[in-house]
C-alpha cells in the first residue's frame, strides 16, 4: 500500500475587492504549483500590453486555461507543502458568491478570511465570518491584507484586528491566529517578513500546516440517520440491511439500537459491506448497513441511536437560525420542505422571532417574513414528528436545509426543540408503541372479547403513513392465507373505504360506531387492521 | 479512516441518496477506469447488487475491446445494461471517420444528442437479456429523471464546476452561473417535471485516487489502459478515430501509480490524447452545457 499524502480543503472569503485572488496566486506562485511557463508567460503578455504584473492575472489565466473565459464557479486550484497538498476552493465575488460559498465552505475544514487593510472590516467581512460559524468551519485564520498599502502599520493592524476579533467572538469564532501580509509582495506568506518586526506571529502557510485534519466523532454518542432499509432478493440475497452513514459514534454486534421518532429497538446481528473482510463493528464516517436481529418495520428518515445512550430529540416545533438564499422571501402561510438528516417533513413558518443583520448584528423584531441573505431566528411548525439533535448537543444532526420551489433555499442549525401542546402530536408516541403491543402481544387477545379474530391499530401523525402501513400489513396477511379487513378512520374525511358513513360524520362518531361494530366483526374470525392518524389514549381505551 | 475510505464513503452516501430520491435513477457507463470505479462503488452501496440500469452511448466507434470487456462483465456482475445510440447519423454517415463533420460535430451527435434522446426516451433503447447475451428493445421508454456520471473535478475545467447534484433544464443544458447551493451533505433531489439532475459520486477524486482504488479493491479494467509490451498505453479512453495513447512503460496498475506519482503528466492534461477537447478550444464547456458527460 502506498502512503497517502493527506488533502485538505480551504475556502478563501471575503469582501470584494479585498485581495482574495492575489493571496491565492500568490501562494500557487510561491510554493511552485504552477504549471511551468505560467509564470514567465503571464509577466510577458502583461508586459506585451504594457499593465503591470499582478498575482491575480495567475488564477485569471489558469482558470482561463480551464474555462474558456467562462467564470467559474466554486472551482478548485491545488497547492501543496511539505506536509499536505491544500485544495482552494475558490467562490468569486459575482452575485451568486453566497451560494457557491456555502457550497465550497461545506467541503472545507479550514478557512481564510480575507480584510483589507486600507478599507478595514466590510459588510461580507462580517456575513462570511456568520456563514462560516453557522457551517460549523472552526479553523479560521484572518488575513489583513495590503499591509504595503498602509506602510506595514502596527496601529492599522492592531485596530482592524481588534474591531474583528470582537465581531468574531459574537458569532463563535475564535481564529486560530490574525495575520497581516501583503499579498502583492508576498510579506507572512510562505515565510515570516522582515517588513513587520512587530509581527511575532507564523507564517500563512505554517499556520495551515498547523491545522488538523478533522477527526470523525468516535467518541460521541451513535447518530445515524436512516438512508433507506435495502431488500435485494437477485440471486437468492435475504438480508435486510439497514443502510446509511454513521454521524457520531460507533456500533458493533449484539448492541440495541433505538430508531426515533418510532422508538422501536432491535439488536444488530450482523455489519454487512462488500468486498471486504467480515465486520463486526462500525463507526463515525463509515457509510455503512447492518441487520437486525428482529423484522421491525422501520424507513428512511428515522434516526437510529444507541440504547443508553444520550437520545436524539423529537419534535414538530423548533426553533432554529436559518440563512436564507431562496429568490423569494421566506413567508407566513406556505407549505416549504424541511430536510433534516434523511427526514423530509412539510413545514410552515410560524414565528420570526429576530433578523439578524449579518452585517452589524443588529435585530430587527417585529419582521414578518425573510428575505434573501437574512440570516433569523425564527421557529417551524412541522407536519409530522423528527428525530434531530439540538446545535448545542451535536452540530451534525442539527443541521438542515428548506427546499423552496424544488430548489434548496436555505439552511440553518436547530438550537431549540419547543414542547408541543397540541395532545394528538405528544400522544403520538404512545400510541405507536401501543400499537406494537396490541399487535404483537397474542395475550392482549381476550381484551376483545372475541375468541377468534385479531385487532391491530395503526397509528401516526401522517394520514397517508397510516393507510400505507396498514395497506403493507394487510398485503403481509394475505399472503398468510387470512382474510383481513382494513379499515381507515380520518379527521377530515369519512370513512374513504367503506361507505357505511354519512360524509358530515365526526371522528368521534366514526369511532363510537366502529367500537361498537368490532366485536362483530372480529367473531368472524378475521383480523380487523385499524388505521387512523393521531389515536388518542381515549380512543384506544374504546377499541379495546 | 485514510483519504480513499472517505472518498469512498462519500460517493458511496452520495449513491444512497440518489437511489432514496430518483424513481427513475440509471448510471452512465462509458467503461473507462472512472466509470468502471463508480460501478464498484455502487456494489459497495448496495452490498454487491447495482439496483439501476447502466447506460452505455454506443458511438460504434469505441476501441472494439471496451465493447467485449462491457459485455462480459455486465454478465458477470448480472447488471442492467441499457444501450443507445444515434440511429440516423450512423445510418447517414453522419461521423468524422466518415469524413462529413468535424470532431466536435461528430461528439455531438453520436454523443450528446444521443445521450439526450436516450435518458428522454424518445430514441429506442436496447437491453442485454441475460439468457441470450442479445441485446433486446426496452419497451420500458420513461424518461431517467436521475442520472449518475463518473465526472471528476480535476479532469477538465468545466467538470469542476459541477454539484455533486447538478440540475439539467428541460433541454439538458446546463445552467453554470447559477446553480443550487449544496448544504453540508443535503443535495438537490426535488426536480421540477421535465428536468434532470446529473448526479456526480467521483467529484473529488483525482486520476491517482481513481488508480489507487483499483488497485486496493483488485478492480477489473480493460488492458487498453496498460502498456502491452510498445512502450505505449490509453490514460483515458474514447473512440478510437479520436482516442492517442500516451508514452508510457506502465504494465500493470502498481507501475501506472507510480508513473503518476513521479509528476511525469503533472503539466499534460489527463484527456490531451482526446482529440474533440482541442477543438472546443481545450474545454468541454460548449459539449457539456449541451449535454455530454
Amino acid at each position: 500500500m502506498h502512503l497517502l499524502r493527506t488533502k485538505m480543503n480551504i475556502v478563501i472569503c471575503g469582501h470584494v475587492d479585498h485581495g482574495k485572488s492575489t493571496v491565492v496566486g500568490r501562494l500557487l506562485a510561491d510554493t511552485n504549483s504552477l504549471p511551468t511557463g505560467k509564470l514567465d508567460q503571464v509577466r510577458a503578455n502583461c508586459e506585451r500590453n504594457s499593465k503591470p504584473f499582478e498575482y491575480a492575472f495567475l488564477l485569471d489565466a489558469l482558470k482561463d486555461e480551464q474555462s474558456q473565459g467562462i467564470t467559474i464557479d466554486a472551482a478548485r486550484v491545488f497547492f501543496k507543502t511539505q506536509s499536505r497538498d491544500y485544495i482552494i476552493i475558490d467562490a468569486p465575488g459575482h452575485i451568486e458568491f453566497l451560494k457557491n460559498m456555502v457550497t465550497g465552505a461545506s467541503r472545507a475544514e479550514a478557512a481564510l478570511l480575507v480584510i483589507d487593510a486600507k478599507e478595514g472590516v466590510r459588510e461580507n467581512s462580517k456575513r462570511h465570518g456568520y456563514l462560516l460559524s453557522m457551517l460549523g468551519i472552526s479553523q479560521v485564520v484572518v488575513l489583513i491584507n495590503k499591509m504595503d498599502l498602509v506602510d506595514y502599520s502596527e496601529s492599522v493592524y492592531n485596530s482592524i484586528s481588534s474591531e474583528y476579533r470582537a465581531f468574531l467572538s459574537q458569532v463563535g469564532i475564535n481564529p486560530a491566529s490574525i495575520i497581516p501580509i501583503s499579498g502583492r509582495e508576498g510579506d507572512n506568506l510562505v515565510s515570516v517578513s522582515q517588513n513587520m518586526p512587530w509581527y511575532s506571529g507564523t507564517s500563512v502557510l505554517t499556520q495551515l500546516d498547523s491545522f488538523k485534519k478533522e477527526k470523525q466523532p468516535v467518541d460521541s454518542p451513535f447518530r445515524l440517520p436512516v438512508q433507506d432499509v435495502y431488500k435485494f432478493t437477485a440471486n437468492g440475497d435475504d438480508r435486510r440491511i439497514v443502510a446509511g452513514t454513521i454521524e457520531s459514534g460507533r456500533i458493533q454486534i449484539g448492541d440495541e439500537i433505538t430508531f426515533y421518532p418510532s422508538g422501536k429497538t432491535a439488536k444488530i446481528a450482523t455489519v454487512e459491506s462488500f468486498n471486504t473482510a467480515l465486520k463486526s463493528k462500525s463507526e463515525a464516517g463509515d457509510a455503512t448497513g447492518f441487520t437486525l436481529d428482529q423484522q421491525i418495520y422501520i424507513t428512511r428518515g428515522e434516526l437510529a441511536a444507541k440504547t443508553g445512550e444520550p437520545k436524539p430529540v423529537c419534535s414538530s416545533l423548533i426553533r432554529v437560525n436559518l440563512f436564507w438564499l431562496g429568490r423569494n422571501p421566506l413567508v407566513k402561510g406556505k407549505d416549504y420542505l424541511l430536510k433534516i438528516g434523511t427526514s423530509r417533513v412539510k413545514i410552515k413558518l410560524e414565528t420570526v422571532h429576530k433578523l439578524l443583520d449579518a452585517v452589524n448584528l443588529e435585530t430587527l423584531e417585529s419582521a414578518t417574513q425573510i428575505n434573501r441573505h437574512d440570516v433569523a431566528d425564527c421557529t417551524f411548525r412541522l407536519a409530522k414528528q423528527v428525530a434531530f439533535d439540538l446545535t448545542s448537543d451535536f452540530a451534525g444532526t442539527s443541521r438542515f436545509v428548506i427546499v423552496d420551489d424544488y430548489e434548496i433555499s436555505g439552511g440553518g442549525i436547530v438550537k431549540e426543540a419547543i414542547d408541543d401542546k397540541n395532545p394528538a402530536e405528544t400522544g403520538w408516541r404512545k400510541n405507536v408503541l401501543k400499537w406494537e403491543i396490541i399487535s404483537e402481544n397474542r395475550d392482549l387477545k381476550t381484551n376483545f372479547d372475541s375468541e377468534k379474530g385479531n385487532l391491530i391499530l395503526i397509528s401516526g401523525t401522517d394520514h397517508q403513513d397510516a393507510i400505507n402501513l396498514a395497506a403493507e400489513k394487510e398485503r403481509e396477511l394475505l399472503l398468510l392465507g387470512e382474510k383481513p379487513i382494513l379499515i381507515s378512520i380520518s379527521d377530515d374525511l369519512s370513512f374513504a373505504d367503506t361507505s357505511i358513513y354519512q360524509t358530515d360524520t365526526t371522528r368521534e362518531q366514526q369511532v363510537q360506531f366502529l367500537s361498537g361494530f368490532l366485536p362483530v366483526l372480529l367473531n368472524t374470525g378475521s383480523t380487523v387492521i385499524i388505521s387512523a392518524s393521531r389515536l388518542t389514549d381515549e380512543e384506544v381505551k374504546l377499541f379495546r | 479512516m485514510n483519504q480513499l475510505d472517505q472518498l469512498e464513503a462519500r460517493s458511496v452516501y452520495i449513491f444512497r441518496e440518489a437511489y432514496a430520491n430518483f424513481k427513475n435513477l440509471c448510471m452512465l457507463w462509458s467503461i473507462g477506469k472512472d466509470s468502471t470505479v463508480l460501478l464498484w462503488l455502487a456494489r459497495k452501496a448496495f452490498f454487491g447488487h447495482v439496483p439501476f440500469p447502466l447506460v452505455h452511448i454506443d458511438t460504434h466507434y469505441k476501441i472494439p475491446a471496451m465493447i467485449e470487456y462491457r459485455n462480459k462483465l455486465a454478465l458477470e456482475f448480472n447488471l442492467n445494461l441499457i444501450y443507445g445510440e444515434n440511429t440516423e447519423a450512423l445510418a447517414n454517415k453522419l461521423t468524422f471517420p466518415d469524413g462529413n463533420v468535424d470532431r466536435l460535430t461528430c461528439c455531438k451527435n453520436l454523443k450528446a444528442d444521443a445521450l439526450k434522446n436516450t435518458l428522454s426516451g424518445e430514441w429506442p433503447r436496447f437491453k442485454l437479456n441475460h439468457s441470450t447475451g442479445e441485446f433486446d428493445l426496452d419497451t420500458n421508454r420513461e424518461a431517467y429523471t436521475g442520472v449518475i456520471v463518473g465526472a471528476r473535478a480535476d479532469e477538465e475545467g468545466s467538470r469542476s464546476k459541477e454539484r455533486y447534484f447538478s440540475p439539467r433544464n428541460k433541454e439538458s443544458s446546463w445552467d453554470v452561473g447559477d446553480q443550487p447551493p449544496e448544504f453540508w451533505n443535503q443535495y438537490k433531489t426535488d426536480f421540477a417535471p421535465g428536468t434532470h439532475v446529473r448526479i456526480h459520486p467521483l467529484l473529488d477524486w483525482t486520476e491517482l485516487n481513481i488508480w489507487e482504488y483499483i488497485e486496493r479493491e483488485k478492480i477489473p479494467t480493460v488492458d487498453l489502459y496498460y502498456n502491452q509490451g510498445e512502450g505505449k498505453r490509453f490514460r483515458s479512453l474514447g473512440c478510437w478515430p479520436c482516442t492517442h495513447s500516451v508514452d508510457s512503460d506502465s504494465k500493470n496498475v502498481a507501475e501506472i501509480i507510480e508513473e503518476l506519482k513521479t509528476g511525469k503528466f503533472a503539466n499534460i492534461a489527463e484527456r490531451s490524447g482526446r482529440a474533440q477537447d482541442k477543438e472546443d478550444g481545450g474545454g468541454l464547456e460548449t459539449l457539456r452545457r449541451e449535454g455530454y458527460m
